[in-house]
Formats: structure tokens, C-alpha cells, sequence
């Protein structure tokens, strides 16, 4: 190969450069932070538990706007046997009133940017 | 063959700097738009649809140029047109993209606009709309860039390309029926309720595509060494006669029905539009200018030592390009929401912004067509040595 | 090397392609669900086979040309964060009024009496049995339910604003920017909207669940609007359009509006 040691080190460097999103975090130590949404509900459990919640609340919350908005159905009966309202703003944001300390504390370290909150109105936070 | 774009001389790339200009300043608008709202344009809610959706209306009809060279050729052995199907072709293309651009900035959620696949409703005109300006637009993209690829080589045109020709011929014609649709079939606004607004789209497409068309052969044939033949021309010259005349008995006979028959729903749209109603009247020297254009046209065309001219027929036909992008474009837009639903006149004037997306979508399109016309007048000036 | 250039690229593309659309193929035939459990209407819900809504225009006019009455609107907006923005151009209204002789426009001639004249009357989606806007919607995000309710879908809605345009009546709003800043005191139990979709009056459907009348007319100190369920021969809407003469707006249209004036 032509040039194959300036080649070789080129591409050494690009990789290192490419994948050091990955390895500058292992070796500062970032790569331990965890997101820890806080909790200062007052009931005991939600409506799924936390596990399957954590995975798929967006796709609780989709199954719920198609039953209330599209067929009239409000009330979710959950596997734990009660019955919820189903509404973002006045069943889940009653609980998990705190959304920066909350649901923001994943969002933001995700990078996702849900557009919910341009119409449901988040509840007003105590500072 | 893309390389072919790629190889140009200083005119050429000074187009295409001035094209990506004007592109760049309309993407800039539109970004402002994207995070502010659709309320940067002029826009109401009496006025629902305006600038962006009238130039919609417009170039689905110049998107008709195709089928008008298509047919001739490829249905009754017309020769003449042979050299320019390809041109009609990728002025379609052009179109096409351009009415799927102008749809897009139109939207207020424009990036959910794939519900309209994800949740198809066909009793909706719009989602048929979207279905067959898709199909039209991969359908020219195919046979065009296939026909202009064995020109190229030297060979005949593959034998299945046959089928998608002929059946491009019927979709050119659905493209402005659904449109016209969009119009026709909603009960509240009289200006479109009428049974002939299908009619009238396809006469104003096959006036104002060839007529472009034509504008776009004597460019081609001034700067490059392709010439498309000054009897295609000329064929297409009398199409645009014809279809002209027959797009302004269409609108005459709108003008009857409304006049004749007095009801005030059928009358108030045009009265606003050419006189004025209530004090409002800010279209009306534009429908003017569109009618004057239109008789200047048809004078010129008619006659056919005005019409061999072609210099006179340029004018001529820019005249017929003109009239009918104002007369299908906003006149027809706007005028069916004035007055509105509850008889009062609420006008519309577009804003800076809203104008300068709008010419930011015509620059893509022009880009667009300055691409494909580099690269189709390339291979034929090559075929022809 | 058996391939050359151009087969590799087509490879590699269908490749790509392949992979990725596979994927995407497969993430929307395998939705996740949530755990298959019951989902049903409220108790206290209000049910009916055909929501309508009677205006008793004598009562309203008087009530209106007595105090500047505008009730019905400022509830229905409060109750529904409906901005305003301050200007007819950017204008969101659900409920309004406007006067006669533009609500029902080819009903007046120059001897109309003059308790018609130039009288208030009011405007609001009319829940058509026959909604040229459900018609148009390309997402059905404009949708009727079984009870004759026309609602909005704002999580689907476009803006192509379609159904601005078929709607006969101009009962339709854009949200031509960002409504949040435009929202008097927000109510936590409703949301607002987002700019870039349409809105209109929804017949309070969240509160017909609740068991609770529309806002407008549980508002209206007069009682000049009646609502019920037509297909209920004893409610009050039908005994109403029993005993008096009502006119609809722009009927010759086969639309089946379902908002009753009373003249």
C-alpha cells in the first residue's frame, strides 16, 4: 500500500475519534450516572407496575388517548383490579406532580423531547 | 447520467447559484415558520388556504405537460413530438415536486403527515390526492429517466416500459380531477361547487404545461446545441390555442350560471373577485390583468401569423402562463373563501415571509427541472453526434 | 474478486434497505400492547344515541340585548383553555355570536320583524349528522362517534385544514401559532392545543362523561339552550321541537345540523 503507515494512523485516528462518545465516558466516570426520577407519590403502586411502566409508558398512554379520545372509554380497569381515570393530566400528573424531577430526569439524559406538554397542561410545581 | 449535471459551463452554474439563493433564503422562512406557526402568512381563519395552496393548484396542471407530448407520440405515432417527450416528462417532475413542497409547507403538523398512509381514509379527497401525485411523480421519474437512458445508449426503449407509458396517460388526467375534487365537492363554498370545476382544471393544465413547455424548448434551444424542432413547437403552440379557448369558455360559462341565474351564493364570489364587495377589492386588478392577458393570448394565438412568429408566440404564451397562474392560483383559492360561511368579507394578503417560501419552493422546482433538462439536453446534444 | 463496483453497491443498498425496513416492518406489526385490560365508558357518563342542542333565540336575544350577555362563550372558553390572542387574524372561537342575518344568511328579506333584525344570534359546530368535515379529514382526525359527536383527534390532526374549508358554517379554528401564552390561568384538567392543528367545539364531551351538562349551557342564565339526546322521545330537546317551530342553519345542504333554533 502506498502511504500505508500515514493510511494506518489516519484511520486509527478517526476511529478513536468516532467512537469516543463511548470511551470518554467509561474513563471519566459518567458512565455510571444513572437517571433517578424521584418518587413522592402517595399512593403505593401505579396503574402497571414499575418494571413494565419504565419500558412502555408511552405506549400505555397512546393505547389510553385512542380509548378516550376516539371511543368514549375513560375508565381503565388495571391488572391490579382498580380502576383509573384515564387521562395524563388528571390521573398520572395527580401522582407524579414533580415532572422536572420526575419525568424530565429521564427525558433529559435520554435526549427525548416529547411533545405532550405543549397541550397537556403539566402541573404547576412547588418550588 | 447524473454526472451530466455535474459538467456545465459559468451561465450554468450561475443559475443554479442563483436557484440555490433564493432556495436558501425560502428554507430560512420556512424555518421561522416551522417554530412559529403557519400565523407568519397572511392567513386566517376565513382564509384558511392561500398563497401555498393556490401555486398547488396551479402546478398540478403544468404537471399535465407530460401527457400532453406523451399522448400524441405514443398513442398516435405523432414523430414530431419524439424528441420531447423526455422534456414534458421532467417538467412533470418538476411539477409534481413542487405541489408536494407547496402541500408540505402548507401543513401545520407537517411532520405527522404520514397519517395520511398510516390512517388512509378514502372517503377523504385529499388522501386520493396524495396517492396519485405520488404515483404520477414515481411514474414520470421512471419513464423519463429510463427513455432518456437507452436514448443514450442508442437502443429502443425497453418493451415493459410501454405499459406504465400508456398508463401514465389516465393518471395525468386523475392528478387534476382529484384536485379539482378538493374543490368540487364541499357543500359550503359556491365558488367551487360546480360540476365542471374538473373540466376547467384539465383546460387551464393543457394551456399553461405546454405553454411552459414551450418557454423552456426556445430556452433549451438558444443556450445549448439541442433543438427541439420548430414543428413541436409549433403543435404544442396550437394545443395551448386550443386549450386556452376552451379554459375561457369554461370560465365564461361560470360567469352565466352565476349571472343568469342571480342566486347571490354563486354570484358574491365573483362579484368580489372582479368588482369588489363591501369595499373590498384587492384581487380585483389582478383578475383584470388575468383577463387582459387572456384576450391578448388568445388574439395572438389564434392567428396564425402571430403564432408562426416565435417571437410573438413567447409573448403569447407567457401571457397564457400568467393568466391562468392567477386566475387558477389565488383567484380561484381565495375567492371561494370570500365571502365566508357567514357572509362577511374577510380578505387575505400574503406576508414577506409567506412570499419568500413560495419562491423558495418555485426555486427548488426550477433547480430541479435546470437539473434534469442539463442532463436530458446532454445526452441528446451526445446522441446526436 | 467475483463483484465488481456496481453489484456491491446494489447489494450493499438492498441490504441496508432490507435490514432496516425489516425492522421497521416488524416494530409495527409486533406493537407492544398494554397488558390486555378493561376499558370502559364512566359510571355517571351521560349516554345518549343522538346529542343535540336547542337555542331558544327569544330568550337569548333578550338576555343579550339586556346586559351584553356573553356566558356560553366565556364558560366554554375558560373551561376549555381557549386562547385569545387579541386579533381577528389569529382568532380561536368555539362559541360565539354574530347576527342573524349572517348565522342564518338567506332567511332574512327586507321586512323581517324586528325582533330578528340585526338580533344576536349564536354560532357553534352544528355536530352534523352528515359532517362534510369527517368527509374530508385524510387521517380521520376529524371523526364522528356513534353518538353523533363530531370530535377532534389532536394527536392525529395534520393542519392541511381540509375541513376548515368543507365546513359550511365556519364553526372551525386554526392554531395559527403556539396557544399556550394566549391561555388565561390554564386549567390543570384540560390541555390546551398545540399551534398547527384545528379545533372547535367538541359538545363537552369530557364533561357529558363526568355526567355534567355542556359549560354553555350549564352557563347560560337564561336557559336558552337545551341539550339532550334526540333520540330520547321523552327528553327535553324532542318535547321542544314538538311544540315549536325551529329552523336549522343552511339546511338545503344535507348536512342534518343538530343545533335547533327556536324562532
Amino acid at each position: 500500500m502506498y502511504d500505508g503507515g500515514k493510511i494506518v494512523a489516519g484511520l486509527v485516528l478517526f476511529l478513536a475519534v468516532v467512537t469516543s462518545p463511548i470511551w470518554y465516558n467509561v474513563v471519566t466516570g459518567k458512565a455510571e450516572y444513572k437517571p433517578e426520577p424521584k418518587i413522592i407519590t402517595q399512593e403505593k403502586e401505579c396503574v402497571a407496575p414499575k418494571a413494565w411502566m419504565t419500558a412502555m409508558h408511552m405506549t400505555l398512554l397512546n393505547d389510553w388517548r385512542d380509548s378516550v379520545v376516539r371511543e368514549g372509554n375513560r375508565v381503565y380497569v388495571a391488572a391490579n383490579g382498580k380502576a383509573y381515570n384515564m387521562s395524563l393530566q388528571n390521573t398520572c400528573m395527580q401522582c407524579h406532580s414533580n415532572k422536572s424531577e420526575f419525568c424530565d430526569r429521564c427525558h433529559n439524559y435520554t435526549s427525548v423531547n416529547p411533545y405532550c406538554w405543549d397541550c397537556h397542561v403539566e402541573p404547576k410545581e412547588k418550588k | 447520467m447524473i454526472d451530466k449535471a455535474l459538467i456545465g459551463g459559468r451561465k450554468y452554474y450561475g443559475l443554479i447559484a442563483v436557484l440555490l439563493g433564493v432556495i436558501g433564503v425560502g428554507v430560512l422562512c420556512y424555518l421561522w415558520q416551522f417554530f412559529y406557526g403557519l400565523g407568519i402568512t397572511g392567513l386566517s381563519r376565513d382564509v384558511s388556504w392561500g398563497l401555498y395552496i393556490a401555486q398547488f393548484t396551479f402546478l398540478v396542471g403544468v404537471a399535465a405537460s407530460a401527457v400532453m407530448v406523451v399522448l400524441p407520440y405514443y398513442l398516435h405515432n405523432y414523430k414530431v413530438f419524439g424528441k420531447i417527450t423526455v422534456l414534458g416528462e421532467f417538467l412533470a417532475i418538476s411539477s409534481v415536486a413542487m405541489c408536494m413542497l407547496f402541500i408540505f409547507v402548507d401543513m401545520g403538523q407537517p411532520l405527522r403527515v404520514l397519517n395520511v398512509i398510516l390512517h388512509p381514509t378514502p372517503n377523504s379527497v385529499m388522501f386520493w390526492d396524495f396517492m396519485v401525485l405520488t404515483g404520477y411523480l414515481l411514474l414520470n421519474v421512471l419513464i423519463g429517466w429510463i427513455s432518456l437512458d437507452c436514448e443514450r445508449k442508442g437502443v429502443a426503449p425497453p418493451k415493459w416500459i410501454k405499459p406504465f407509458v400508456y398508463l401514465s396517460i389516465p393518471w395525468a388526467v386523475s392528478i387534476h380531477t382529484v384536485t379539482a375534487f378538493l374543490y368540487a365537492g364541499l357543500p359550503g363554498r359556491h365558488l367551487w361547487l360546480t360540476a365542471i370545476m374538473a373540466a376547467r382544471f384539465i383546460a387551464s393544465a393543457f394551456a399553461s404545461g405546454p405553454s411552459l413547455l414551450i418557454i423552456l424548448c426556445l430556452i433549451v434551444r438558444r443556450f445549448t446545441r439541442f433543438d427541439p424542432g420548430k414543428e413541436a413547437i409549433q403543435t404544442l403552440a396550437k394545443i395551448v390555442t386550443y386549450a386556452m379557448i376552451i379554459n375561457i369558455f369554461f370560465l365564461s360559462l361560470e360567469f352565466f350560471t352565476a349571472f343568469y341565474s342571480q342566486i347571490p351564493g354563486h354570484m358574491h364570489p365573483l362579484v368580489y373577485l372582479y368588482a369588489g364587495l363591501e369595499g373590498h377589492g384587492v384581487l380585483i386588478p389582478w383578475m383584470w390583468t388575468s383577463t387582459a392577458l387572456a384576450a391578448l393570448a388568445i388574439i395572438l394565438l389564434v392567428n396564425p401569423g402571430t403564432r408562426n412568429n416565435e417571437s410573438i408566440l413567447t409573448v403569447a404564451v407567457l401571457a397564457v402562463f400568467f393568466s391562468t397562474w392567477i386566475d387558477k392560483g389565488m383567484g380561484l383559492v381565495v375567492g371561494g373563501f370570500i365571502p365566508n360561511p357567514l357572509e362577511r368579507v374577510v380578505e387575505y394578503t400574503p406576508t414577506l415571509p409567506e412570499v419568500l417560501i413560495t419562491l423558495g419552493v418555485w426555486g427548488i422546482g426550477f433547480l430541479i427541472l435546470t437539473v434534469l433538462f442539463k442532463i436530458a439536453v446532454t445526452v441528446k446534444e451526445e446522441a446526436a453526434l | 474478486m467475483g463483484v465488481n463496483r456496481r453489484d456491491f453497491l446494489k447489494i450493499t443498498g438492498l441490504g441496508t434497505l432490507a435490514g432496516v425496513s425489516g425492522k421497521a416492518a416488524a416494530d409495527l406489526v409486533f406493537k407492544g400492547q398494554a397488558e390486555a385490560q378493561e376499558a370502559k365508558p364512566r359510571e355517571e357518563a351521560l349516554v345518549g344515541k343522538r346529542w343535540a342542542m336547542v337555542v331558544d333565540t327569544k330568550k337569548c336575544i333578550e338576555k343579550i340585548k339586556k346586559d351584553g350577555c356573553k356566558d356560553c362563550t366565556i364558560a366554554c372558553h375558560a373551561v376549555h383553555n381557549v386562547p385569545d390572542f387579541g386579533n381577528p387574524k389569529d382568532e380561536i372561537k368555539w362559541i360565539w355570536q354574530d347576527t342573524f342575518e349572517h348565522i342564518c344568511p338567506n332567511q332574512h328579506h327586507p321586512f323581517t320583524s324586528e325582533s330578528l333584525e340585526g338580533a344576536p344570534f349564536l354560532a357553534l359546530c352544528n355536530h352534523c349528522d352528515n359532517p362534510p368535515c369527517v368527509r374530508v379529514c385524510p387521517t380521520k382526525a376529524t371523526f364522528q362517534r356513534e353518538d353523533g359527536i363530531v370530535l377532534m383527534d389532536f394527536h392525529r390532526c395534520i393542519g392541511c385544514r381540509f375541513c376548515m374549508a368543507g365546513c359550511p358554517y365556519g364553526s372551525r379554528s386554526f392554531n395559527w401559532r403556539d396557544p399556550r401564552p394566549f391561555v388565561q390561568n390554564a386549567r390543570e384538567d384540560f390541555p390546551t392545543r398545540m399551534r398547527g392543528v384545528v379545533e372547535k367545539c367538541n359538545f363537552c364531551a369530557e364533561r357529558l362523561a363526568e355526567g355534567k351538562i355542556p359549560a354553555c349551557v350549564e352557563a347560560c342564565k337564561a336557559k336558552a339552550l337545551i341539550f339532550g339526546d334526540l333520540e330520547d322521545p321523552h327528553s327535553e330537546v324532542r318535547e321542544i321541537l314538538h311544540e315549536h317551530h325551529s329552523i336549522r342553519r343552511k339546511p338545503e345542504l344535507g348536512t342534518m345540523p343538530q343545533i335547533y333554533y327556536l324562532v
